[in-house]
């Protein structure tokens, strides 16, 4: 370990809990978020932002949903399958829900990894993540292509009932599938750093010059839990409504 | 005895400094990761025995909050963060249900002045 630096008294006094310590922490004219490196803070940041984007997009969806006089087309039944000759309603979904927390879950594990040095765990448990993410994407485009060609879906139109239906799905799904598709490149990205060494032996990066640090693995972990975060709501509001 | 605890938390933040970042047990994110499956399954489980009316309804949100708290509190470490993190990026969004608020006002108008058009342009 590096020595603390000695006019840092971040670690040395011992900060207050509770009210006390929000209070303390906004109004000490230093630093608010005390013992979280600033990337992290602001990926939170970002992350509350991207926050009331995405409620905005849920929230016009209900509006539109609920004021519309045409009948909504049966969700469960659009999105299911036949599998081993049985019709399984919403089955598609499901398996795109256990695929994206599934990669939650190795994406956590990455983490803890990551900031036990361990390089080969991390860059193995990043590219699962990686992996699955694809395979979400994957579905998601086998979803859209579906909807688009056998059912003709269109952003201003549905053959199935209200046209609501058509511009709320390919603007809330397609929105939610760019953030996983920038999600796993940059998981790769991160993955190779990983695997590279650039992390251990603190290598500037290549955009921004900052020295590697494993903190990267969480502040990626932070994102990747978010795009989790939000399909559980778009999960919960547009699939089983 | 104040002095006494000043060196607790003193020996505390030496504890701390030692650790980098945030670390814990691997078995706590594979238990939430398992829960998450658990809650998955019920929510999918509702659409599949088709519940409907109010308890879909309240089955639905209380496993959609259920999950969404468990990957906001351990998943993303947000219970192990000073309150001045949490609360910066967590009170915030209660604003957004006022924007639901207004949402579901507008759209009950809507549908409401949409059923009297029709209906008038039946008579």
């Amino acid at each position: 370990m590096t020595q603390a630096n000695p006019t840092s008294t971040a670690q040395t006094l011992p900060l207050a809990e509770g009210v006390q310590g929000i209070v303390a922490d906004w109004s000490s004219d230093q630093r608010a978020f005390k013992n979280v490196p600033w990337g992290k803070a602001m990926m939170w940041i970002f992350l509350l932002s991207d926050t009331f984007i995405f409620s905005s997009f849920l929230i016009s969806y209900m509006t539109v949903r609920m004021s519309t006089t045409e009948p909504w087309p049966n969700v469960s039944e659009v999105f299911a399958l036949t599998l081993f000759g049985r019709k399984i309603p919403l089955i598609l979904i499901a398996i795109m829900t256990f695929v994206l927390i599934s990669s939650s879950g190795t994406m956590a594990m990455a983490v803890k990894f990551g900031y036990e040095k361990n390089r080969r765990m991390t860059f193995i448990l990043l590219l699962i993540t990686a992996a699955l993410g694809a395979t979400f994407v994957g579905m998601q485009a086998f979803e859209w292509t579906k909807l688009i060609v056998e059912e003709g879906v269109r952003p201003w139109a549905n053959p199935l009932g209200a046209a609501q239906f058509g511009s709320t799905f390919f603007m809330i799904t397609g929105f939610h599938g760019t953030h996983v598709s920038i999600g796993v490149i940059f998981l790769i990205i991160v993955a190779i750093k990983v695997i590279r060494g650039d992390l251990d032996h603190e290598r500037p990066g290549f955009l921004t010059g900052r020295k590697g640090k494993y903190e990267i693995v969480e502040i990626m972990g932070l994102y990747w839990h978010f795009v989790d975060l939000v399909w559980v709501f778009i999960f919960a509001v547009f699939y089983l409504w | 005895m104040a002095h006494a605890q000043v060196q607790q938390h003193a020996a505390q933040g030496q504890q701390h400094a030692h650790v980098e970042g945030q670390q814990h047990p691997i078995g706590i994110y594979l238990k939430i990761w398992g829960l998450l499956f658990v809650l998955s399954a019920m929510s999918y489980a509702v659409d599949y025995f088709h519940f409907q009316g109010y308890l879909r309804w309240f089955l639905i949100i209380v496993f959609m909050l259920l999950k969404a708290g468990l990957i906001v509190a351990v998943f993303m470490h947000m219970m192990w963060e000073r309150l001045a993190l949490m609360y910066a990026i967590l009170v915030p969004t209660l604003l957004l249900m006022v924007l639901l608020g207004i949402g579901a006002l507008e759209a009950d108008y809507t549908f409401f002045t949409r059923g009297v058009f029709f209906v008038r342009g039946l008579l």
